[in-house]
Parts: C-alpha cells; sequence; structure tokens
C-alpha cells in the first residue's frame, strides 16, 4: 500500500538528494565541464562570511518567529475555543491570511511598508512612514512580523482544536474549587495543551528554516545581508552567482539542521513516547 | 540592469526545488522543419517587435521558417544557461553580451558570425556593435533597442526649490542642498533594487576615470578596484549619501514596481539617473508633467578634471542574438540569413521606433525626429548612442555572475554607510 508514495518520495526526494550531495565535490557553474573540488566548496562555505552569516540569521530567525508566534497563536487559538460574542466572525477574519499566497502577501506588505506610498502616507500616520525594509537594523524583525501574520492563523487552527479537546469537567471542577479564568488558563489549559505545543513548535521551527519565497520577494536578501538567511542565500550562490558546488553544500546544511531539530525537538519534548490525554 | 520589464517573476520559486531541476535538463528539441530555426526571446519590453520581425520573416521564407518562444526575464536567464550547458539551446540565443557571451565563446557554444553579418554590422552604430565582439570577431549582434541610462528631472520642483538642472558634479551637489532645503528628496534612489546603484558607481567611475577605470576589472587586473580613480568614483557616492542626496529611505524603495520613478514624477523627488526604459512609464504615469514640460532629461553630470570622455554613456547597448554552435547547418544558415537580411530592415526599425524604442541604427535622425510622441527625447537617446566614444555595458552584466553579485552586495552595503569606499574597494579587489 506504501509502494506508490515511496516511489514519489524516492523519486522526488531521495534521487535528487543524491544528486546535490554529488554536486557539492565539484566546480560547476551550469555552463561548461564539471570539475572535481574534493572538499573545496564546504571550506569555502565554511570559511565565506556571508554563509556564517546566513546560518547566524537563520538561527535567529528561527528564535524570534517561535517567540513571537507562539505565545500569540496559543492565545488566539484558547480564546477562539470559547463561546465569546462575534467570535465566529472574528475567527473567520483571523484565518483569512491562510488563504493567500506568500508572494501575494509580500508583494503587498512591500507595497504597504513603502515610506513615500504606502500605508503610512494615505493614513497620514507618521509613525508608519520608516524605512521599515530599507534600514538594517529593522528588516529581520518586520521580516518576523510578516511571516508571523501569514502563519500565526495556522498555529491559532491547531491551538484551537487543541483547546477543544480538553474536557469540559476539569473547568466545571476547578470553578467549584474557586479558580478563576487566568488560574485555569495556567493550571488546566496550559498543562493540557502540552503536545499541542510540540507539535506547533516543530512546525514553526521547521518551517523557519525553510522559509524562502515571503523574504525573497520582501526584501531579495537586503538591505545589504541582513535578511540574507540560509535558503536564500543557497539560491542567490546558486542561480545567481552559478556557483552550483557551493549552493548544493547549503542545501545539505540545511537538510541536516532541518533533520537534526525535528528529532531533537521530538526526544525532548518527549512527544515520541506521545500518549492519550483524554481523561486528565 | 536588465532591459525591458526588471518584475521578479514568481516562477523562480520552489526553495529547494531549483538546485535539483538545474541538475536535470530542460530538454527542448530544436524545432522549424529541417532547415528551421528556434529562438527564445524575452516577454514584455521590445517583445511586439521581435515578433512581428519574426512574422515577416515566416511569411517571405517559408522554407526557413524560425520558431520563437517567450520567457520571462529572470527565467529566461536560467533555462538557457542550462539548456546551453546540455546542448538544448535554441538556434538564437538571445543575451546581453558581456561576460556571459566571453563564457561561451571560450566554450564554443556560440559561432563566428564576423563574415555572415557584415552587411549588418555596417548598419549599427559603432558603439553598440563592439559589445557583441570579442577581440575582433563578432559573436553577438544587436536586436532591439539601445537602453543608455538617463538624467530626469521635475523641472517643477527644480524651479521651486531655487535650482536647475546640474551640468557639472559642483552643481549637482548644489542642487542637493537646494532641494533638501525645500523638503524634497534630491534624488530618488530604488536601493532595495540595488542594481539602480550601479548606475551611480558606473557613470561616477567613467567620469573620473574614464573607460580605463572600469577595463581594468574586466582585464582582471590586479588592485583594479582600489584604484585612485575607482577609490574616488567610491567616495564621491559615500558624499551623496552622506549629504542626504537620496533621503533616509531610499533601502526601502523597490524599482521594479516603479516607486522610484513615481518620487520624481509626484514631485517627491528633483531628479532620478534611470535607463531610458522608464520614460513610456512616466508619460503613462504622469502625462501632465510631460505636456506641460515639466520633465527634464539630459546626460550624466560631468565631473571637473575627470578623465572620462563627456561624451561616454552606460546603460544596455541593446540586446543581442548569437548563433548556437550545437544546432545543425542548416538551422544555423537560416539563423544568419534571418540576421543579415531582416534585423534592422525598414519594417523591423519602424515597428521599433513606434514603440518609442531607439534601435542603434546609423542615419535614422530624421526617422525619429519625425516619430509621433515623445520625438525630443527618442532624439537626445539616439544621438547619446550616436555620439557615444563609449557605451560601458551594465557592470553586472560585464562581470561573470559571481563577481557581479559580490559587487551588488558590497555595493548595496556603501550605499548604506556600513562599509567605507576604502573597505569596499578592499573587498572588490579581492573577487578579482
Amino acid at each position: 500500500m506504501a509502494a506508490p508514495a515511496l516511489i514519489l518520495f524516492g523519486f522526488f526526494a531521495v534521487v535528487p538528494l543524491f544528486g546535490v550531495v554529488a554536486l557539492s565535490f565539484v566546480h560547476w557553474d551550469g555552463l561548461g565541464e564539471m570539475s572535481w573540488a574534493g572538499l573545496d566548496n564546504w571550506k569555502a562555505a565554511a570559511s565565506d562570511p556571508v554563509s556564517r552569516n546566513a546560518l547566524w540569521l537563520t538561527v535567529k530567525l528561527t528564535v524570534l518567529c517561535v517567540v513571537f508566534q507562539a505565545p500569540v497563536s496559543l492565545l488566539l487559538g484558547v480564546f477562539l475555543a470559547g463561546r465569546q460574542r462575534y467570535r465566529a466572525l472574528l475567527a473567520t477574519l483571523f484565518f483569512l491570511p491562510l488563504l493567500f499566497s506568500s508572494a501575494a502577501v509580500a508583494i503587498t506588505f512591500t507595497a504597504l511598508l513603502d515610506p513615500n506610498f504606502g500605508a503610512g502616507t494615505a493614513l497620514d500616520a507618521e509613525w508608519l512612514s520608516q524605512n521599515w525594509l530599507g534600514d538594517p537594523e529593522l528588516a529581520l524583525y518586520v521580516v518576523v512580523f510578516v511571516i508571523g501574520w501569514c502563519f500565526i492563523p495556522f498555529h491559532t487552527l491547531i491551538y484551537q482544536a487543541g483547546t477543544r479537546q480538553i474536557p469540559k469537567e476539569l473547568y466545571e471542577a476547578s470553578r467549584m474549587d474557586g479558580a478563576g479564568p487566568v488560574a485555569q488558563f495556567f493550571h488546566i489549559t496550559l498543562p493540557m495543551l502540552k503536545y499541542t505545543i510540540v507539535t506547533s513548535t516543530t512546525l514553526m521551527t521547521v518551517g523557519s528554516l525553510t522559509y524562502f519565497d515571503l523574504i525573497f520577494v520582501l526584501t531579495g536578501g537586503g538591505p545589504g545581508d541582513a535578511t540574507r538567511v540560509l535558503p536564500l542565500d543557497m539560491y542567490l550562490t546558486g542561480f545567481r552567482s552559478y556557483e552550483m558546488g557551493k549552493a548544493s553544500v547549503l542545501a545539505l546544511v540545511l537538510v541536516v539542521v532541518g533533520l537534526a531539530v525535528s528529532l531533537g525537538l521530538n526526544r525532548i519534548t518527549g512527544a515520541s513516547r506521545m500518549d492519550s490525554r483524554s481523561e486528565g | 540592469m536588465k532591459l525591458g520589464t526588471r518584475r521578479r517573476t514568481l516562477l523562480a520559486f520552489g526553495a529547494t526545488a531549483p538546485l535539483v531541476a538545474a541538475a536535470s535538463a530542460c530538454g527542448n528539441e530544436p524545432g522549424g522543419g529541417p532547415d528551421g530555426a528556434t529562438a527564445w526571446g524575452l516577454t514584455g519590453g521590445a517583445e511586439e517587435a521581435m515578433r512581428a520581425s519574426f512574422e515577416a520573416w515566416n511569411e517571405a521564407n517559408p522554407d526557413n521558417e524560425i520558431t520563437s518562444e517567450y520567457f520571462a526575464n529572470d527565467a529566461y536567464k536560467e533555462k538557457i544557461r542550462t539548456a546551453i550547458g546540455s546542448g538544448n539551446a535554441p538556434t538564437l540565443v538571445f543575451g546581453w553580451a558581456g561576460a556571459t557571451l566571453a563564457e561561451y565563446v571560450e566554450n564554443e557554444y556560440v559561432v563566428d558570425l564576423t563574415a555572415d553579418t557584415a552587411a549588418l554590422i555596417d548598419r549599427v552604430l559603432p558603439s553598440v556593435a563592439a559589445t557583441g565582439m570579442i577581440g575582433d570577431k563578432v559573436y553577438a549582434v544587436p536586436n532591439n533597442q539601445s537602453q543608455p541610462v538617463v538624467m530626469y528631472y521635475n523641472n517643477d520642483v527644480l524651479e521651486s526649490a531655487g535650482t536647475q538642472q546640474p551640468t557639472t558634479w559642483e552643481e549637482l551637489l548644489a542642487a542637493v542642498e537646494a532641494l533638501k532645503g525645500s523638503d524634497v528628496i534630491p534624488i530618488a534612489l530604488a536601493g532595495q533594487s540595488v542594481w539602480p546603484e550601479l548606475m551611480w558607481i558606473s557613470y561616477l567611475a567613467d567620469r573620473v576615470g574614464g573607460a580605463e577605470c572600469f577595463n581594468r576589472v574586466t582585464a582582471g587586473e590586479a588592485g583594479a578596484w582600489s584604484h585612485p580613480d575607482m577609490l574616488r568614483a567610491a567616495e564621491m557616492i559615500t558624499e551623496l549619501v552622506d549629504a542626504g542626496a537620496f533621503g533616509d529611505s531610499f533601502g526601502s524603495v523597490v524599482a521594479d514596481a516603479g516607486a522610484d520613478q513615481a518620487l520624481m514624477y509626484t514631485g517627491k523627488a528633483g531628479m532620478i539617473l534611470q535607463g531610458s526604459w522608464i520614460y513610456p512609464d512616466i508619460v503613462t504615469n504622469a502625462p501632465d508633467l510631460v505636456s506641460g514640460g515639466g520633465l527634464g532629461f539630459s546626460t550624466f553630470p560631468i565631473v571637473e578634471g575627470g578623465k572620462g570622455d563627456p561624451t561616454n554613456i552606460v546603460g544596455n547597448p541593446a540586446n543581442f542574438w548569437s548563433v548556437s554552435a550545437n544546432d545543425p547547418e542548416a538551422a544555423r544558415q537560416t539563423a544568419t540569413d534571418y540576421l543579415s537580411e531582416a534585423i534592422y530592415d525598414e519594417e523591423h526599425v519602424d515597428s521599433l521606433i513606434a514603440i518609442g524604442a531607439v534601435p542603434p541604427v546609423v542615419g535614422l535622425e530624421d526617422k525619429i525626429a519625425a516619430a509621433e510622441s515623445g520625438a525630443d527625447f527618442l532624439t537626445l537617446n539616439y544621438e547619446m548612442v550616436r555620439d557615444a566614444a563609449g557605451f560601458q555595458l551594465s557592470w553586472d552584466q560585464a562581470l561573470p555572475a559571481d563577481q557581479a553579485q559580490e559587487l551588488l552586495n558590497n555595493l548595496s552595503t556603501l550605499f548604506l554607510g556600513e562599509q567605507s569606499a576604502e573597505e569596499f574597494c578592499a573587498a572588490m579587489d579581492a573577487t578579482l
């Protein structure tokens, strides 16, 4: 039964991966003959300040994304699982970003954040007319915000579902013991959502390692190399500088880091021993 | 700088997939019948004129048809490279000349056109024809319009700031001060796109040190970037940035959507240095400014005491056709026949001028002066190319891809003030 999936996976994931491994040991600019490079590409990538900066930026981006997205989507998810007025309307609005393509979102944000013709000018709000994407100090945070805007709805959905799974009896019992909403959140909701948090955080972390389209359209890696994260560095090295060997090294680094992080997260959080928590 | 539309194509997406795609060749069989040839062109820009030219040829030569396909800029650049490397290139290879052409020639992917296109080359302005030559042999011939980089001015803004179109570096600095005083951005610059910054350093280096300044770089001379003339050009960039010439948010301005030219024609900025290809957009978006005489244009200011010939220009001399060495003899013959007979024939020239494009062909003064709209701009454009002592191809095309990328990165940090002129030169020297 698994055969079709395995064949697809083998053909489109494993075979190309070996191709990339092979490419990482040759010099090739897409034209002309390939020549054996030995470990040259690996050494070049390790000593290149741009690539090292890209790796550091990727770590920073991942941490910032999790720190920004996790609390916001947790709170929104818990809120949307409740029974407040207008909840359905708000839920629909919150989930809208899920429907948009990354490229469209990036183009729209570039236009909105334009210091001269963007939202700041339209709304006559001076503080909105910042050099958002042109200031090396600011650009990464703007990118984190836009990524959050795109992906928080998805994680909110996960948390909403997780919260609805929590048995009502727990809340009723705690209310009899005199617990308020805040105490309930910290002593019931949060512990009961443990595995939801693990799932959502793993998705966020691994996702952050591979963000490409959004950043490519939003900043192209600039200003300077302030937002040139690893996937972008790989693309630019491969398809702008035509250094296929070095780009392959960067691709492999991404694969290894991605696998290591998701396995590591699973291990640390004990998700591999995940069991049912349906009745407290 | 690329020609025509600079819009990032969404086709380029697909994070890790492109690496894989590059490893496998994109198969595309040559078509067009036994003696037919194939051609890949670009969408946008002068696409219409190119299509019309092929159609006219096919009608006149039903046995030697040329089938053409059109691609978006970035997608084309990626596709053509793998196609050529794997022997699947079309007969007519569209290009920008420069370092890529040199690579094609070195690997014998394209053929020597010197003898077959002598008649065509006679019709082409020398500064443009030179771009398609390696040594004294022709490997590429121009196929569309010349696109020099031009200074545009919003005369209304200059006037209310009490200044005028600068003709020298000193006057430029004075105009910057005056414009700052009247609370507008002196010079619009699309810093996020980076490539418009190349226009500044290319012109300054040429005005200060002459064509040799950059020729030393393409020749790979050690220390070419830290030559005093190049260093001076980089320092002048820093002086402009420090004087606030580009405002304080140029890093957020994107050229692809035309936000830089919009600053100028909406009166938020006084001037802009851009390719001649933005002129039709200005006419479309600011018809009142153009018809009221508010739009000015001129060549780049001279630098007093500089070694550069003031007639020298920078930009895209044209786009070029080369002929693939991989194709059968008959297809190559069709292609070279097309080049020598149909390129810049009466019909082709007319169709280019009709869309506001200036073909680099000798003796067009009267035709251009009679153009229905924008005759004054087209004339300036034509005269700049006709009279140019040298036409410097955009640096990012003239350099090999890896060096061009380093240049864009370092230039961007120079403009952002994260790197001094000395650091910029040292970093670029390391790429030689």
